[in-house]
Formats: C-alpha cells, structure tokens, sequence
C-alpha cells in the first residue's frame, strides 16, 4: 500500500514554505524567481497527489498547464532580468525603488 | 511500524523524496551563489519527479526532468553565466530591519494554516471522481494515453491558448533582451 496522501501534502506544504520566505528574505531577482519555482512545484505535487486520491486525471492536466505557464513566466522574467541588468548593472531589487513615493 | 502499516519500498521513495526536495530547497535559499542555487533547484525539481513517479504521473515526472530540469534551471545558469552575477550576495546584510523574522512568521503561518486545513478537512474522502467513471488512474504507458486524451478533449481549447501564451511570451522574451539599436540603424531598416 502506497503512504497516505497527506505526507505528501505536508511535504508540499513545507516546500511552499520554504519557498515563500526565501522569495521574502533573498533580494537577488534570479534567486527570488527559483523560490517561485519552488512554490510552483509544491503546487504541482499538491494537484499530483489529489490526482492519485481521487483518481482524476484532470489534476496532472492541471500540472501540465503549470508547467508551460511557469516556463513562459521564467522566459519573459528572465528577459526582463537581463534587460534591468544592462540599465542598471545589479540583478538586486533593492535597487529598483525608483516608484518609490 | 510505519513500514508495517505501508510498504516498505513506498515509505523509502517517499524518504528520499523528501529529502531531496527538503535538502535542495535549504540549498536554493541558503546558498550565496547562484550557480549553486540553481544546482540546488535542480535536485528539488528530482525530488518531485520521484515523487510523481510514486504517484503515477509517469509523464509528468518525464516532462518535469526534461523542461524544468532540462530547459528552464539551463535557461537560469545561462542567464547568470551571461549577466556575470555569480558573486556572491552578501546575504547577511539585512536593509529592513526585521525582514527575516516578520518572512520567518510569515512562512510559518502559511505551512502551519496548510497543515490545518488539511487536518480538518475532509477533501480526501477517496470517493472516485465522476469525471473519469470510476476508471483507476494508469501508469506507464497507460497514463500518456489517459494523460493526452484529457488534453486533447477535455481541456483542448486550454491547450490551444497555452500555445498562444507560448509564442507571446517568445516574441516578449526577443523584444526585453534584444539591445537597443540606434536611432539611426532604425532609420536605414525603415528606408530599405
């Protein structure tokens, strides 16, 4: 018999934790976009192990979108990193306070 | 005990699942450099694949290996190989003061709401879906198949707007990167 369902969901639980206080406590812009990567996998596993609770494959469909959309947002994100960094020279974002009011 | 009540194999991939995930996670926000953290992010990203494979997302554990893996911590390394930013952040400096501790409570208040929830509610209930007829979710081959015939039906017209997202998020990707060219090259291209 496989372990209970909410092992993996505490796992995944834990996972999104991390990755919430390390995108809150990092300032590197490069970091702070693996923390997201971090909280989109615990996701991931959440709607996978949901999937194999309720036999539904309409949760790893789910993941599936995940993916292409985390893969576009690592694209655009990354390419408004380099572009910050040609202005700027510094990937931190302590430096782009200039919205400040 | 507890591999009395569970198998024993499934409480080991589920051990070293967890570790893996957990170990590479602390390394992502722990490390000062980012070659080392996107090192880091790699062994989390096997770590949820494993934990796929347990689960019987087969394909799912193929395309996370491959895109994110394979394609999106690649795309994170060029990024810093390209930009030069592999120093080392001086991750001790703290501008605002408290930041760690109010993102500490923060955090601990979102594992710990999660870990109620789940406690208290009665999602799992193990009733089959109805959308599936009762039908046992497949692994291996079986689950491609099960996996694409959702896609394909079920969820098409999502499939064809991620292909959309896709390409706009390409033709944004070449317009954010590309330099700057000057006013006057612009002006030769628009003549010619």
């Amino acid at each position: 018999m496989n372990v209970p369902a909410a092992w993996y969901l505490i796992l995944a639980a834990v996972l999104f934790g991390i990755g919430s206080f390390g995108l809150l406590t990092r300032r590197s812009a490069l970091i702070m976009f693996m923390c997201i990567e971090l909280m989109l996998n615990a996701v991931n596993l959440t709607f996978v192990t949901f999937s194999r609770t309720l036999s539904d494959v309409g949760g790893q469909a789910s993941v599936f979108f995940v993916m292409v959309v985390a893969a576009a947002e690592v694209t655009v994100g990354l390419g408004i990193v380099v572009a910050v960094f040609r202005r700027r020279s510094s990937t931190s974002v302590d430096e782009l306070s200039e919205l400040k009011g | 005990m507890i591999a009395g009540a569970y198998a024993l194999a499934s409480v080991l991939v589920f051990a070293t699942a967890a570790l893996l995930i957990l170990v590479g996670a602390i390394g992502v926000i722990a490390l000062k450099n980012p070659v080392h953290s996107a090192l880091s992010l790699i062994m989390t990203l096997f770590g949820v694949a494993i934990a796929f494979v347990a689960q019987s997302a087969d394909f799912l554990a193929a395309v996370q290996i491959i895109v994110y893996a394979g394609a999106i911590v690649v795309l994170f390394l060029f990024v810093i190989m390209f930009l030069g930013v592999d120093r080392r952040e001086h991750v001790h400096v703290e501008p605002l003061v408290g930041q760690r501790a109010f993102a500490a409570v923060g955090a601990a208040i979102t594992v710990g709401g999660l870990v109620v929830l789940m406690a208290r509610s009665h999602w799992v209930t193990g009733a089959m879906s109805v959308s599936t007829k009762g039908v046992a979710l497949a692994t291996g081959q079986a689950n491609v198949k099960q996996l694409g015939t959702a896609i394909f039906t079920t969820y098409l017209f999502a499939f064809e707007a991620t292909a959309a997202l896709l390409v706009i998020a390409v033709v944004g990707a070449v317009l954010l990167a590309r330099r700057e060219r000057s006013v006057h090259d612009e002006e030769v291209e628009v003549d010619a």
